[in-house]
């Protein structure tokens, strides 16, 4: 009688190459993690400032300290009241807000897959071999807290909400009554460009109507669906352009704040 | 007019195998699977490669060309230098049968583990009404031809082999979110997704939707909005705070898959 043998156990191709791309797939996840290093630092460096960061006569906040609700903040700029005695600005001015705004961004669908490539490479490119022993993604603390960026979406509409109060003031000249400065433009540009930036979110998506089955029986939800779907394909976009538009605007307020240059006015 | 392009082609079996060497003649208009047939019509007779349709329909002549995940159907030769040597392998993911050819039955296996669609068991055929706007997001998924090129590239399980339990890769993900967003289905995939099927490993990195032949936005359409769902059922401070106080309704998940929770 003839001995069949068994076949062998089907293994993987062993492929001892990290990965065989040729191109540079290393120069994004590199480029990356140096301009969001870059953006935070400088962040870090303006909120414990404490200087520079209110003009009076044109009543420009950078958005790095609105609320500013701590009783350090200089008389005019704390549209909120002051919530906290003066203390060294150990705690930043703005406390209330900052919190959530570095957890709607770092939620944030889009960040999530740009820092875990940059920083945690896991991976660092698509097809290539990350470094770690195991992995459970998002599936165990911390990064199950991810889950929560919804909470964050809500938060960051209402400090929107709070920026746009903030641009209308900056629309206002010396004497009080209606005016323009290139710090105005800037600061339009930057809430704009902030709200279809929270408004292209993923959960916003979810939450106005993706969450339905039938898009029929709800016409006037299907239609801000479609809308927000069009915006939700710019957020990658989006994300980027509001990290330069808010370091941009908050130099630009540090500097007429600090005299190193004065406001271009347009009008009044 | 045509050249002479040099090939290493991963031989082998069972896993232990080798690039080989070729150099093999390439014409105009030409795609890697037409120089693949030509190396095994002239130079190895014996090499195995998985093709069908040479349309990039069928999804069979998935394989990794300079370490990318790609249809060798669909890829031109017209996007490589001349005088690049291309790699070709098989997908890393799963086990090689022999050459370019894997076994790709741990996708089937995943797809039997999927509770089917389940329509209101009161509607009957010929009664199901459904508008277009209502399945223009299930359409989408259904472009996929299953060449399991997301599933190869997702590092969940390429990079973690030890994960094929847990998570059921994009490509399923996908059509627990086509179900989830079918206006006919009844089932809440929601818990099931997250629990059995692995949601929750993905780090949206979006590999999926870089490799799709068929362009199919995975992540955006499928994977983000399914965890938005999960989202809504386990972590929403406003949707539980909505059901305490009784204004959302509870829903009673799909029945968890066997074996597939401890």
């Amino acid at each position: 009688m003839t001995q069949v043998s068994e076949a062998p156990a089907r293994t993987r191709a062993q492929i001892s190459e990290r990965t065989l791309r040729k191109d540079p797939w290393w120069r994004k996840p590199a480029l990356v993690a140096t301009l969001l290093t870059i953006w935070v630092l400088y962040a870090t460096v303006r909120v414990f400032t404490g200087h520079w960061y209110w003009v009076p006569q044109y009543h420009y906040l950078t958005p790095f300290y609105s609320p500013c609700v701590s009783g350090e903040c200089v008389p005019g700029s704390s549209s909120l009241g002051q919530w906290i005695p003066a203390i060294p600005p150990i705690i930043p001015y703005a406390f209330v807000s900052l919190p959530f705004v570095l957890g709607f961004r770092l939620s944030c669908y889009y960040y999530r897959g740009a820092y875990y490539k940059a920083f945690w490479r896991a991976p660092s490119a698509c097809a290539v071999r990350e470094p770690h022993a195991s992995y459970s993604g998002e599936t165990k603390f911390p990064l199950i807290m991810q889950n929560l960026h919804r909470f964050f979406f809500y938060m960051a509409v209402l400090i929107s909400i709070l920026n746009t109060y903030d641009l209308v003031q900056a629309f206002r000249g010396p004497d009080g009554a209606f005016g323009i400065g290139l710090g105005s433009i800037i600061m339009l540009i930057n809430v704009v460009l902030l709200w279809a930036y929270t408004l292209s979110c993923h959960s916003c998506r979810h939450i106005t109507g993706g969450r339905l089955k039938n898009f029929s029986k709800h016409p006037a939800r299907y239609w801000i669906w479609t809308q927000i779907s069009k915006l939700n394909t710019k957020h990658q976009q989006l994300a980027w352009t509001t990290l330069g538009t808010l370091m941009v605007t908050d130099l630009y307020v540090m500097l007429v704040a600090s005299g190193a240059i004065s406001d271009l006015r347009i009008f009044n | 007019m045509g050249y002479t392009a040099k090939f290493r082609v991963w031989r082998g079996d069972a896993g232990s195998g080798a690039l080989k060497d070729y150099e093999v003649e390439v014409n105009e208009g030409e795609v890697v699977l037409d120089v693949l047939h030509r190396i095994q019509a002239t130079q190895a007779g014996d090499l195995a490669l998985r093709w069908n349709c040479k349309a990039g329909k069928c999804g069979s002549c998935s394989m990794e060309i300079n370490g990318r995940p790609r249809l060798g159907c669909m890829t031109r030769m017209s996007v490589f230098e001349q005088s690049e040597t291309l790699t070709i392998t098989p997908l890393r993911t799963f086990p090689v049968i022999r050459d370019l050819v894997t076994d790709v039955s741990f996708n089937y296996e995943k797809a039997l583990q999927i509770p089917s669609f389940t329509p209101d068991p009161d509607t009957k055929p010929g009664e199901f009404r459904m508008m277009q706007e209502d399945v223009n997001r299930s359409q989408e998924f259904r472009k996929c031809i299953e060449c399991y090129l997301c599933q190869n590239t997702c590092h969940v399980i390429r990079d973690h082999e030890e994960n094929e339990n847990a998570f059921a890769g994009p490509r399923f993900l996908m059509r627990i979110a086509e179900l989830e967003m079918h206006p006919a289905d009844e089932a809440d995939r929601r818990d099931i997704a997250q629990d059995d099927f692995g949601l929750g490993y993905c780090n949206i990195t979006k590999c999926c939707t870089e490799v799709c032949p068929e362009h199919i936005k995975i992540t955006d359409n499928a994977l983000i909005p399914m965890k938005e769902r999960v989202a809504g059922r386990k972590y929403d401070p406003l949707v539980w705070l909505g059901s305490k106080i009784g204004l959302r309704p509870k829903s009673a998940g799909t029945p968890s898959v066997p074996g597939k929770r401890p």
